[in-house]
């Protein structure tokens, strides 16, 4: 029978590989038979609760408790909300808001916390809900009626109005994102996955779903090594990982710091990057250190649930070259439109856009939102046919494969995080005293450049930005103009402001 | 010294350098952080800070990080 709920990939290894470990933390470990048992715990209790179809917040840290508590939501019917104690609490409040949860799961960590956010639902122990009794009736009605067009999860991402924008998946695109994804990496039960990707995003897919559908293991890297490149790669050796799916930046570190010329991390046979372009000179690093191992480029939206398009890189860049992302996964299909909606002409740049059962259902209360990005295929006048535009541009090289080549707004990608500078821009004019606020992107150097006109002195600005942002979204270098300069239309002038900021470089 | 505040202010004006002794654990520097502090030092001072000296323990103050410069330079 075909799969239709992400459950499936639990149950069928915490049957086979009951006292296997699935996930480990920081002095503490999960195997699949405690995952199953603590999510049906918290399914029955969240059930009991009256709670389906409806958002479940689920605020921890990161460690194997946090994927049970994931779980559960789903076992009774219900969407998990990951939320993050390194989110600032005003951006937390933002998205609880939007939301409308009635529960909101905490452990003892970050119960202090939750318990300042005026949430007006239920916060639940995560202790105390794993240890409620299971209902197996009640668990199996609740199955009855889902489907798998059904939420599992909505994650929240940068919106340039300057509030968080939540994208919800269905069990059928994570279903689809884990199989392909499964198949083009050769994930199976021996890959040892160490997961670098906060929880909060839909990256952590990658290394959560085949851990649960093969019966591997997933170590949660504690966040301090990396700032201690060395330290990192003997982690990754002390516990023998052979698969790691990271943000190009967390790689990008361990190269650029000259890390191999001391420790190599021996045990990994696959390498997967994504997130944003990978600089060659880094990727070269890594190949020289890892001759045997396969490295992956990978490329896609939330929107269209985890990743879309991969590339295995086995051949040499040029400094010049850009990584291609290669091509969809099986049942997605790329197009790529010009400004008309029409097919770019061959070698020309165009609008990636994603047909496929992978797209995500759309963006959580917000219809009009998503009505404008998730459109009827333009190539298609017979049948309805939704399509995603991403706002990412690339182009076939001659190899037919897809290079990427930047964004058609303000969008950039930051260390592995999705930004939108519009999103920051709007952060400091909140401030009374900000007349006026305009972000750029030092490519470069990967820094967030932000310029602004008004009465605050600089820390002031970080300061408050501080509390709406979270830290990805910080700008590297802030400085205060006496007045922005404007195009014709009275607007902010990027390319004015970029060539002030290359001046003062030099 | 001077060049050493001059170089993390311009990472992070809202902070008073001289005054924190936990800038890693407290996440007041991040990764990227490093990347950036470790290839301004070198431009600045000339001195190439090696992999295993990358450390919260070397990080964590200024004071620890210009101690390591030093030691770095003595070398």
């Amino acid at each position: 029978m075909q799969q239709t709920n992400v459950l499936e990939y639990l149950e069928g290894t915490a049957a086979r590989l009951p006292d296997r470990t699935a996930f480990v933390g920081e002095g503490e470990a999960m195997t699949f038979s405690q995952v199953r048992r603590a999510a049906r715990a918290i399914g029955s209790a969240l059930a009991r609760r009256g709670l389906e179809r409806e958002p479940v917040a689920v605020f921890m840290p990161k460690r194997p408790q946090a994927v049970a508590a994931f779980l559960g939501c789903v076992y009774a019917g219900c969407h998990y909300v990951p939320l993050d104690e390194e989110m600032p609490c005003r951006r937390v409040g933002l998205i609880l808001e939007s939301l409308g949860a009635r529960v909101m799961i905490c452990d003892g960590t970050t119960a202090p916390l939750a318990r300042e956010l005026d949430f007006p639902g239920e916060i639940a122990s995560y202790e105390d809900l794993a240890a409620e009794p299971e209902e197996g009736s009640l668990l199996e009605r609740v199955r009855d009626r889902q489907l798998d067009t059904d939420p599992v999860y909505v994650v929240f991402t940068s919106g340039s109005t300057g509030t968080p924008k939540g994208v919800a998946a269905c069990h059928r695109s994570v279903i689809d994102y884990i199989e392909n994804l499964s198949d083009v990496l050769g994930f199976g039960r021996r890959t040892r996955f160490a997961n670098q990707a906060p929880l909060y995003f839909d990256a952590c897919l990658k290394e959560l779903y085949p851990t649960l559908k093969f019966g591997a293991v997933t170590y949660f890297v504690p966040r301090r090594l990396f700032m201690a490149p060395v330290r990192l790669v003997e982690y990754l050796n002390e516990n023998r990982i052979n698969t790691i799916c990271w943000a190009a930046s967390a790689l990008g570190m361990i190269s650029a710091l000259g890390t191999f010329q001391r420790v190599k991390p021996w045990y990994l046979s696959t390498v997967a990057f994504g997130g944003e372009v990978f600089p060659v000179r880094q990727f070269r690093l890594w190949r020289e250190a890892l001759p045997r191992t396969d490295f992956f480029n990978l490329y896609g939206p939330t929107e269209a649930t985890g990743m879309c398009c991969w590339y295995k890189a086995d051949r040499d860049f040029g400094p010049d070259e850009t990584i291609p992302i290669g091509r969809p996964f099986r049942n997605t299909d790329i197009l790529l439109l010009d400004e008309g909606d029409r097919p770019a002409a061959p070698g020309q740049t165009g609008e990636i856009c994603v047909r496929g059962a992978s797209l995500a259902l759309g963006y959580y209360r917000d219809f009009a939102g998503t009505d404008r990005v998730f459109v009827q295929n333009p190539l298609n006048d017979r049948y309805p046919e939704r399509i995603y535009h991403t706002g990412d541009l690339a182009r076939r090289n001659e190899r037919g494969e897809l290079v990427f080549a930047g964004r058609k707004d303000q969008q950039i990608k930051h260390m592995g995080h999705r930004v939108e500078l519009g999103e920051i821009e709007a952060g400091a004019a909140a401030l009374e005293t900000v007349r006026a606020a305009c972000c750029l992107y030092d490519e470069r150097r990967g820094r967030i450049v932000l310029y602004y006109a008004g009465d605050a002195g600089p820390a002031e600005v970080v300061g408050a930005l501080q509390k709406r942002l979270p830290d990805y979204m910080l700008p590297n270098l802030v400085k205060r103009l006496e007045r922005l300069p404007q195009t014709a239309s009275g607007k902010a002038d990027r390319a004015a402001l970029g060539r002030m900021y290359e001046q003062a470089d030099k | 010294m001077d060049e050493l505040l001059k170089i993390l202010h311009s990472l992070h004006p809202e902070v008073d350098f001289t005054a924190r002794e936990a800038l890693v654990d407290d996440r007041v520097l991040k990764s990227f952080d490093i990347v950036s502090i470790v290839s301004e030092i070198y431009e600045v001072f000339g001195v190439a800070v090696p992999a295993e000296e990358i450390v919260p323990e070397n990080f964590n103050s200024a004071k620890a990080l210009y101690a390591l410069i030093q030691r770095l330079e003595d070398e």
